[in-house]
C-alpha cells in the first residue's frame, strides 16, 4: 500500500513533503501566524520584502517569529507592477535571504490583481539568467505555462480566482490542461477560500497549493490551517487512488441476486 | 557629517562604512539587505563600503506577506 509518507514532491532541486505553501500576511499578530503555520504543516512560506521601519528598529520581526532556518522562506514580489520592479526586489531578497528559490509576480492591475503575462515572462528571463529558480504566479492559460517555462520557471502557479477573493477554483478545465502539458511543478496560487477548494485543486493533479487569505481571514486561522492541511493531503491521494468513472444515472452498491 | 536619502528620506551621518550606518540605527545588518544608489551591496561588503556625501540608500527585510 501506498502511504503518504512516500509521497514527495521537489522544486529546484528542494525536495518538500508538505504540499502546502502559506503566506504570512493579514494575519492578527505573529504568534497567530506561528501557530496556523505549525498547523498547516508547510514546509515554505511567502514572505513580501519591504523598507525597514528605520524610526522604530525595535519592533518585532517576522524571522524572530518564524524561523527561517527550519522553513523554507520564499520572497515574493507582491505589490511589482513591472518586471523591472519586480527583478529589484527580488535581488535584494536574494541578498537578505541568501537563496535563489523566489515566487515572482507582475501584477496588471489593482482591481484584480491579475498578472501581467509580458513583464512576467520577461522578468522570469533576466531572474533564471541571473542564477533564481523563480516560482511564478500567472494566468491560467497553458500557453503561457509553457512560455513560462521555456523562459526559465522552475514552477508555474496560475490563479484559480483572484487574489484574495476565497471563490475556490473558477477553471478547472485550464488547471487541468497546465497540469498535463507542463514538466515543472504546477501549484494553484490564489483562489482557494475554504477547504475544499484545496482538496479539487490536488484532484486535478497539482503538485501543492499556495495561500493566505483562505486561513488568515478565517474565523479561527489555526483551525483552518489544520483543515487546509487535510484537505491537500485528502485531495492528493483522491487524485493518486483515481477517481470512480461518472455516471449518468444511479447504479446500486448492493447486489441485486437474492432480494426477498 | 554626510547628507544621505534612506528609505526615501533625508539623514544626516558620519562619514564611514554602510555596516556601521546601519548598526548605529540600531539594525542588525545580517537582518536586511541594502541597495546603495540602485545598485545591491553585497552583504559581505557592507563593512568595506564607504558612504559618500548624497548617497542613497534602501535597507529593507522580511515581513508578512502571500
Amino acid at each position: 500500500m501506498t502511504t503518504q509518507s512516500n509521497d514527495s514532491w521537489s522544486v529546484a532541486g528542494q525536495t518538500f513533503t508538505s504540499r502546502l505553501i502559506v503566506g504570512t500576511g493579514k494575519y492578527k499578530d505573529f504568534e497567530e501566524n506561528a501557530a496556523a503555520l505549525e498547523a498547516s504543516g508547510a514546509e515554505m512560506i511567502t514572505v513580501a520584502v519591504r523598507r525597514v521601519n528605520v524610526t522604530d528598529p525595535k519592533a518585532p520581526m517576522l524571522t524572530d517569529y518564524i524561523d527561517p532556518k527550519k522553513y523554507t522562506y520564499l520572497p515574493n514580489t507582491a505589490g511589482c507592477f513591472t518586471a523591472d520592479d519586480a527583478i529589484r526586489t527580488l535581488r535584494l531578497a536574494r541578498e537578505a535571504g541568501g537563496w535563489d528559490l523566489v515566487k515572482l509576480e507582475v501584477l496588471g492591475e489593482a482591481r484584480t490583481l491579475y498578472p501581467n503575462m509580458v513583464e512576467t515572462i520577461r522578468a522570469t528571463e533576466v531572474l533564471a539568467k541571473e542564477g533564481f529558480k523563480p516560482m511564478v504566479y500567472c494566468v491560467d492559460d497553458p500557453i503561457a505555462a509553457q512560455q513560462l517555462e521555456d523562459a526559465g520557471a522552475v514552477a508555474v502557479m496560475p490563479l484559480g480566482a483572484p487574489i484574495g477573493s476565497g471563490l475556490g477554483i473558477q477553471n478547472q478545465v485550464t488547471i487541468r490542461l497546465i497540469v498535463e502539458g507542463a514538466k515543472v511543478p504546477v501549484l494553484v496560487d490564489a483562489g482557494v477560500g475554504t477547504a475544499s477548494d484545496a482538496a479539487v485543486g490536488m484532484e486535478l493533479g497539482c503538485d501543492g497549493i499556495l495561500m493566505n487569505t483562505a486561513i488568515a481571514e478565517a474565523k479561527e486561522p489555526v483551525r483552518m490551517a489544520r483543515a487546509m492541511k487535510l484537505a491537500v493531503e485528502a485531495g492528493r491521494e483522491a487524485y493518486l487512488a483515481g477517481r470512480m468513472g461518472r455516471r449518468k444515472y444511479a447504479d446500486p452498491s448492493s447486489p441485486l441476486a437474492g432480494l426477498i | 557629517m554626510l547628507s544621505l536619502t534612506v528609505n526615501g528620506d533625508s539623514y544626516r551621518a558620519h562619514p564611514g562604512s554602510i555596516a556601521e550606518f546601519v548598526m548605529s540605527l540600531e539594525l542588525d545588518p545580517k537582518k536586511v539587505a541594502v541597495e546603495h544608489n540602485g545598485e545591491i551591496a553585497p552583504r559581505s561588503q557592507l563593512a568595506e563600503i564607504a558612504l559618500s556625501d548624497g548617497d542613497n540608500l534602501e535597507i529593507v527585510h522580511f515581513v508578512g506577506g502571500g
